[in-house]
């Protein structure tokens, strides 16, 4: 040992690892612990992205995140994610366009905003800040199994969501089949400005009709529920992963997800129309407080010589009788040794709930439950994307997405009365999202 | 009154369909590959979370835009998103 102490003898030197190396494996040996090769310290692998996403005329969102993964050796990894965005801009209400100006009341009860003749009314209100953290940890149990857990808390004014998840995976016939199973629990409580509103009150509009101020707030107020209200979400999911050859693999998950609680958008009305389809009156939405949801999922991922497709499918149907297909396919090409492009395509398709109404016709039985909410009604949808990244001289990755996104909404089966007619109700909207990432 | 003949085929269709149902297990088993054979599953562009901060972005968006989410990965929790 004295021989490598203040030399720079590499013959030497490495000799002494050596016999070091040989001396650590039998002392492993003895201990009984595997002799593992050199643990390496591999750091931190940091990952971040910006995100905007902006619809003509409607919602702006700009969305940061930091996500961190780091193996503490034997592969005992711990991950983390951290999301910031902000929103901001207009949302369709769920009211009716009319052939003349409409005037609303904002959520908060706290002022009023109009909306021209033909045009789909949508509530310029939003303005949120969200935060969300996640962090994971996943290790191996004991031969071929690995156990993770987890907790992902999504905070913002007037909404707070935390759920806890925990999972097992096997592997199997040479780590070819891996089955898992997991469970997920959120609990979610929502206060939002201004009051829940009572399911089916009428919004109340000042327009001239209270004497005082104080009479309009106590009609206001006569609309509201006291105090916040609540959602849990119980999440299973099983998969199966099993590699095909040595250029495809393939994953099926089935998922069962059941929610109890607060379901209804405290921010939706709809509008009660007359036989000519002038609006009468607005109401607040009311949705079931229970909704239980199947998703059956199949992903491909192919390597080809130069490069990979990753083709998925969904199906999903639920108690509220929404059915849906999703596919989605991203097709990476190699350009060079460090860089890529990445082409995206998604096409969605929705049928509508069940409750989902456009509007409501002034005179019927009043529905048990009714949202006029367009995400919940018919709807097709696409998104086409390209993707460019480039692996820099230092190693890290810099990224580069931008993807247009179009819903268009379809009307299922209603017939439209007078004026409803010759009015756009079911305008599509279009996004921009556009990404930059990099990580180190 | 079932007659021994049919019996006889009946004991034979199951035999059958066990070997059948046995032979497609076998091969799911075969399925996969060698460990020596995972140079390109082993990229990190083939593991099933490649792009992951790609993909919860979407999610998040999808989550807030259409009726659906979940599939990937767990459906649950959530946002007051609009």
């Amino acid at each position: 040992m004295q021989l490598i102490k203040g030399h720079k003898n590499s013959s030497h030197s490495s000799k002494a690892k050596n016999i070091s190396s040989a001396l650590a494996a039998a002392t492993c040996a003895l201990l009984g612990t595997p002799a593992m090769a050199e643990t390496v310290d591999e750091g931190w692998q940091i990952d971040t992205a910006l995100l905007y996403y902006g619809e003509s005329d409607r919602v702006t969102a700009l969305e940061g995140v930091v996500a961190g993964k780091k193996d503490f050796g034997d592969e005992h990894i711990f991950s983390g994610k951290l999301v910031i965005d902000s929103l901001t801009g207009a949302s369709a209400s769920g009211a009716a366009a009319q052939p003349g100006v409409q005037t609303f009341t904002r959520p908060s009860g706290n002022g009023q905003y109009t909306i021209a003749a033909g045009e789909i009314p949508l509530d310029d209100t939003f303005k949120d800040t969200r935060v969300q953290l996640d962090a994971q940890w996943t290790q191996p149990l004991w031969e071929d199994m690995r156990g993770s857990t987890g907790i992902h808390i999504s905070n913002e004014y007037d909404y707070l969501s935390v759920a806890f998840n925990g999972s097992f995976a096997r592997d199997f016939n040479q780590k070819n089949t891996t089955l898992s199973a997991g469970l997920s629990y959120a609990f979610d409580t929502i206060d939002p400005e201004g009051g829940r509103p009572v399911p089916f009150s009428e919004m109340v509009v000042d327009v001239g009709q209270f004497a005082s101020e104080e009479a309009y707030e106590n009609a206001f107020d006569a609309t509201r529920q006291e105090g916040s209200d609540d959602k849990t979400t119980i999440d299973l999911l099983f998969g199966v992963t099993q590699v095909i050859n040595r250029r495809m693999l393939m994953q099926f998950n089935y998922g069962y997800s059941m929610s109890d609680g607060y379901h209804t958008d405290p921010f939706k009305v709809l509008s009660v129309v007359d036989s000519q389809g002038l609006t009468q009156t607005l109401l607040h939405e009311n949705r079931p407080d229970e909704r239980s949801r199947h998703n059956f999922y199949w992903q491909t991922k192919y390597a080809m010589d130069n490069g990979v497709a990753d083709v998925s499918y969904r199906f999903s149907t639920d108690d509220w009788e929404i059915d849906s297909h999703t596919i989605d396919s991203r097709l990476r090409f190699n350009l060079t040794d460090g860089s890529y492009i990445q082409p995206h395509f998604r096409y969605y398709q929705q049928s509508a709930a069940e409750f989902y109404q456009p509007f409501l016709l002034d005179g019927d039985p009043a529905p048990q439950f009714a949202s006029a909410d367009y995400r919940l009604g018919e709807m097709t949808a696409y998104t086409l994307g390209l993707k460019y990244a480039m692996t820099l001289n230092n190693g890290n990755e810099l990224g580069f997405r931008l993807e247009y996104y179009q819903q268009g909404s379809k009307n299922s089966g209603f017939s439209e009365p007078g004026v409803l007619q010759d009015l756009d109700l079911y305008p599509s909207v279009k996004a921009i999202i556009a990404q930059v990432s990099y990580s180190f | 009154m079932s007659h021994p003949m049919n019996k006889f085929v009946r004991s034979n269709i199951a035999k059958l369909s066990a070997v059948l149902v046995i032979i497609q297990l076998a091969g799911c088993a075969s399925l996969g590959v060698q460990p020596w054979e995972r140079d390109l599953l082993a990229k990190e562009e083939m593991t099933l979370d490649a792009e992951g901060i790609d993909l919860g972005l979407d999610d998040h968006i999808y989550f807030s835009k259409e009726a659906t989410s979940g599939g990937r990965a767990f459906a649950g929790g959530g946002c007051g998103c609009n």
